[in-house]
């Protein structure tokens, strides 16, 4: 019967003496410049701890003999033939050991830079790093580069090896030399080196045993240093990410499945789905052993919710109130990794999480010049290269800022279903001045012709403020004034808008983020014919009002229309605020959803402490002021 | 609730990624299939199947047949393709003449099974293949990704691996090329058998010792032999594997045969 010793073991007897839940492997990454001795550090490593299976020395020496080579310890990971042949490790790679306080996978990485590409792949997956560094010849470019790689791939625990002592006869200065010039550029990067430590991996010295030719070395051998890393932080207290991976059916049910990034999921949870914001309520989790009633990072699960949501690989399920950032330009630190240089105008794919993005590569901001630390201009990013450059999405992209929450803040860059590249994310990109990857048709009269012809520049005036601050009345006001005065001058009401143009849209934060988009670009087109485009819209968050500044650029001017809740509620021309109060409104711009305060308007109107026709005197004199030409020259006058 | 809950057991871990890459592969290839070599390792392969995907197995399960299993893997397959509900390939693999002769003999009998996986790469249009390797078996596995691209005829790039890293995976599409889908790779061997034991996976019987033997990977008969155990349960086998120092494959000729046996095998599509 086959399986009979099956079934015997299946229900053994509970052992008598109950073993410990085995330990995660510790991941350990080895970096450093070419030839400065990561390879024989490990297997020195390897060896020293009697952690070699049986016949691999005795493997070794021969293969080494058959090149020529006494013991060659890197061929214990240089596994491919063409590693061996050229003596260069290509890949990375993996090997586990195990000291009397935890197991370890040491993960091995090339130090050439035309392998970077296989040093990301290991560093990623790493929770510390040693950073290998050569006594004698000390920091070179790699050692820079991969020190700066491990900061954009949040590896911040950092031991550095200061590898080759013998070469210098083991002379305390000469560490000293080397570790304040790896621990002064590390510091730069924002990463305190946890200890640097002076050994020869060839010989044994300070890796698994003392070294009494270094007796002036007071601090811990490598291992030792090893033992001595804390565990990473669990990232079940940080907010909830669940970003869905694929829509699974189940009779009548839909379960959207994934892994939970960050943060705890329980049934009954109110969540938003991002970007478009749609909220829902959780009904069941299934974590692969049935229905539990809670979940956490890193758990791979499938959902139900209670609402009929609709759900699509790529949305982010997030608590209600706290969804991610969402905007269609964002500013990122880009690392890049294939030999084909990307440029301005590039067109990539962003993959984040399980979403991915078509985008335009709209702006370089700056490289990163690692040797110095300096930032240089350029529009061209060649392979092992790091820069800040601004990427531009047709959709909006739900997304967190690297620095709050590092998994859902950072991405891959794709280019054909290749991965070349990754960034952190840093943030919603400002001012950003179009160049996209579509060649524009030039109009057949020029903006100043424009302008001459009407006699005074075209311009965008943004109205932002709560429903019942005024903005339309204010708006209707001026633009007859102007328009009686000769003026060309256009008003696009949110609210007209809204039955026509962006009738398609709702109130979810990312419709918001289109109904904005979609105005701001109708603005500027108006405003490059010699317009004065006046613009009453809520535009509640300074995300939108900052999009709306970054693609109408300098003839953005923002005008609060300031009034409180109270005294909007207390006008309500539309009944809004009512029907809002009672629930029939959902998301409603200071009622059941919020208005930040602009930042730096170029005028305040606060309606509740002045009459219209003071405020709309005060935006007649404020309009003349910056768009009026003189007679004279034709240019504007100043302020 | 105490510091130490806030992280997964090891093993929640390394099934809650596997599950990940499962359900990755099925979104973003169209034709998969999965290799079961009747094994341990592919054996955990489909019980992690049937977690991700609520309980079925929505894609074929291809066993590479020489016809040189043991007659208890036979046994096995035959009741489990049907207890599991597998949709099972399996084709007979191309005979030992149309392999390679300048290989080592154990080889040449292994490179049957790349000869049987082109085959069935040709006639069942497979674009991605999920298979049950893992880093610590072998040194050229422990350069392996994830997502692995395969060129035309099964081949590995190993010097031309693309990046891989914050789970994001290349999958290229182009006609004749396939992609490897790794599950296991992170996993050793005592976390398998860890997990075997937790789960309750069935397995070949021929894992466990008898009279002071015992497969510790299974291959077949002629290039596989026992090793030396008294091991004959689960929990037996963890105690053997937490203080052995014989590699797991010690039993497998082909790897002994020459230094870059197995990875001229990998290059052209083995496992």
């Amino acid at each position: 019967m086959a399986n009979a010793a099956l079934r015997a073991d299946i229900n053994p007897a509970p052992a008598l003496s109950p073993k410990k839940a085995p330990l995660a492997p510790y991941p350990i990454v080895i970096v450093g410049h070419v030839d400065h001795g990561k390879s024989t550090l490990i297997g020195r490593l390897l060896h020293d701890t009697d952690s070699l299976p049986e016949g691999r020395l005795a493997e070794l020496k021969k293969v080494s003999e058959q090149r020529g080579l006494h013991m060659e310890w890197s061929f214990l990971l240089d596994a491919l033939q063409i590693e061996r042949d050229q003596g260069i490790t290509l890949d990375t790679t993996r090997i586990w050991f195990k000291t009397a306080k935890r197991p370890y996978v040491i993960i091995d990485a090339p130090g050439h830079r035309e392998f970077l590409r296989n040093m990301v792949t290991g560093a990623a997956a790493a929770d510390a790093a040693v950073l290998v560094t050569d006594a004698e010849r000390g920091i070179s470019e790699q050692t820079r580069r991969h020190a700066y790689l491990l900061s954009l791939l949040g590896v911040r625990k950092v031991i550095v090896a200061v590898n080759k002592m013998d070469l210098v006869d083991h002379a305390e200065d000469a560490w000293k030399g080397v570790a304040g010039d790896v621990s002064d550029y590390l510091q730069k990067l924002g990463i305190e080196p946890l200890y640097v430590i002076p050994l020869s991996a060839r010989h044994g010295d300070n890796i698994a045993a003392r070294s009494d030719k270094m007796a002036w070395y007071r601090g811990p051998t490598l291992l030792e240093a090893l033992d001595l890393l804390t565990p990473t932080a669990a990232r079940t207290e940080a907010l909830l990410r669940f970003p869905i991976q694929d829509v699974y059916r189940k009779g009548d049910t839909r379960l959207a499945v994934g892994r939970i990034e960050t943060g705890r999921l329980k049934v009954g949870d109110k969540v938003e789905i991002a970007p478009t914001g749609q909220p829902a309520t959780v009904a069941s989790i299934d974590a692969g052993k049935g229905p539990v009633s809670e979940a956490r990072a890193g758990q791979s699960v499938a959902v139900s919710f209670i609402e009929d949501a609709a759900l699509n690989r790529g949305q982010v399920i997030a608590p209600a109130g706290h969804m991610p950032h969402i905007a269609t330009t964002i500013r990122v630190r880009a690392f890049w990794l294939d030999p084909e240089s990307l440029t301005a105008g590039s067109r990539i794919t962003l993959r984040l999480t399980t979403s991915e993005h078509p985008v335009v590569v709209e702006k370089f901001e700056r490289l990163v010049d690692v040797e110095h630390l300096t930032d240089g201009e350029g529009s061209e990013l060649g392979q092992g290269g790091i820069a800040e450059i601004v990427l531009r999405s047709s959709a909006p992209i739900a997304f967190d800022h690297a620095a709050d929450l590092p998994i859902t803040g950072r991405a891959g860059l794709a280019r054909g279903g290749r991965i070349v590249g990754g960034c952190i994310l840093l943030g919603a990109a400002t001012n950003v001045t179009v160049a996209g990857p579509v060649t524009a048709v030039n109009s057949s009269v020029d903006r100043d012709a424009f302008e001459a012809r009407n006699g005074h520049r075209g311009g965008v005036v943004w109205l932002t403020g709560l429903s019942g601050a005024g903005k339309s009345t204010l708006s209707m006001g001026t633009q007859r004034r102007l328009f009686d005065d000769g003026w060309r001058v256009t008003v696009l009401d949110g609210d007209n808008l809204r039955k026509g143009l962006n009738k398609d849209l709702g109130f979810t934060p990312a419709e918001r983020l289109e109904n904005v988009r979609r105005v701001a670009e109708v603005a500027k087109l108006m405003a490059e014919t010699g317009t004065v485009v006046l613009v009453s819209l809520i535009s509640p968050t300074t995300e939108l009002r900052d999009l709306a500044r970054s693609i109408i650029g300098d003839g953005f001017h923002e005008v609060w229309v300031k009034a409180d809740v109270a005294t909007c509620a207390a006008r309500d021309p539309k009944g809004l605020y009512a029907a809002a109060q009672a629930g029939k409104i959902q998301q409603f711009t200071g009622v059941s959803a919020p208005f930040e305060t602009p930042v730096n308007p170029e005028l305040v109107l606060d309606t509740s402490e002045m009459d219209i026709t003071t405020g709309t005197e005060l935006l007649i004199a404020h309009i003349r002021r910056h768009l009026a030409l003189s007679q004279a020259d034709g240019h504007a006058v100043g302020i | 609730m105490s510091s130490t809950d806030q992280h997964l057991d090891h093993l929640d871990q390394l099934e809650a990624q596997s599950i990940y890459i499962l359900r990755e592969a099925r979104v973003r290839l169209k034709r998969l299939g999965l290799l079961w070599s009747l094994g341990k390792d592919s054996n955990v392969l489909i019980w992690l199947c049937r977690k991700a995907f609520m309980g079925e197995l929505p894609f074929p399960v291809a066993h590479l047949d020489t016809g040189l299993e043991f007659p208890e893997s036979y046994e096995f397959r035959n009741r489990y393709a049907q207890e599991w509900g597998l949709n099972l390939i399996k084709d007979e693999c191309p005979p030992i003449e149309m392999t390679d002769p300048t290989l080592p003999p154990g080889t040449r009998i292994a490179a049957r099974k790349s000869l049987g996986l082109a085959a069935a790469l040709e006639k069942y249009q497979f674009d991605g293949l999920i298979t049950g390797i893992r880093r610590d078996e072998q040194a050229t596995r422990a350069k392996e990704r994830i997502f692995s691209p395969r060129g035309l005829d099964g081949a590995w790039q190993a010097a031309h691996q693309p990046p891989e890293f914050w789970d994001q995976y290349t999958i290229e599409r182009h006609p004749g090329t396939h992609t490897r889908v790794h599950p296991l790779l992170a996993w050793t061997e005592v976390d398998v058998w860890r997990y075997i034991k937790r789960e309750e996976i069935p397995l070949v019987p021929l894992y466990f010792a008898k009279d002071g033997k015992r497969f510790r990977s299974l291959g077949e008969i002629g290039i596989t032999f026992p090793v030396d155990s008294n091991a004959s349960t689960i929990d037996e086998i963890i105690d053997e594997l937490e203080t052995t120092r014989t590699p797991e494959r010690a039993g497998r000729s082909m790897d002994h045969e020459a230094e870059d046996a197995f990875e001229r095998l990998r290059a052209t599509g083995y496992l």
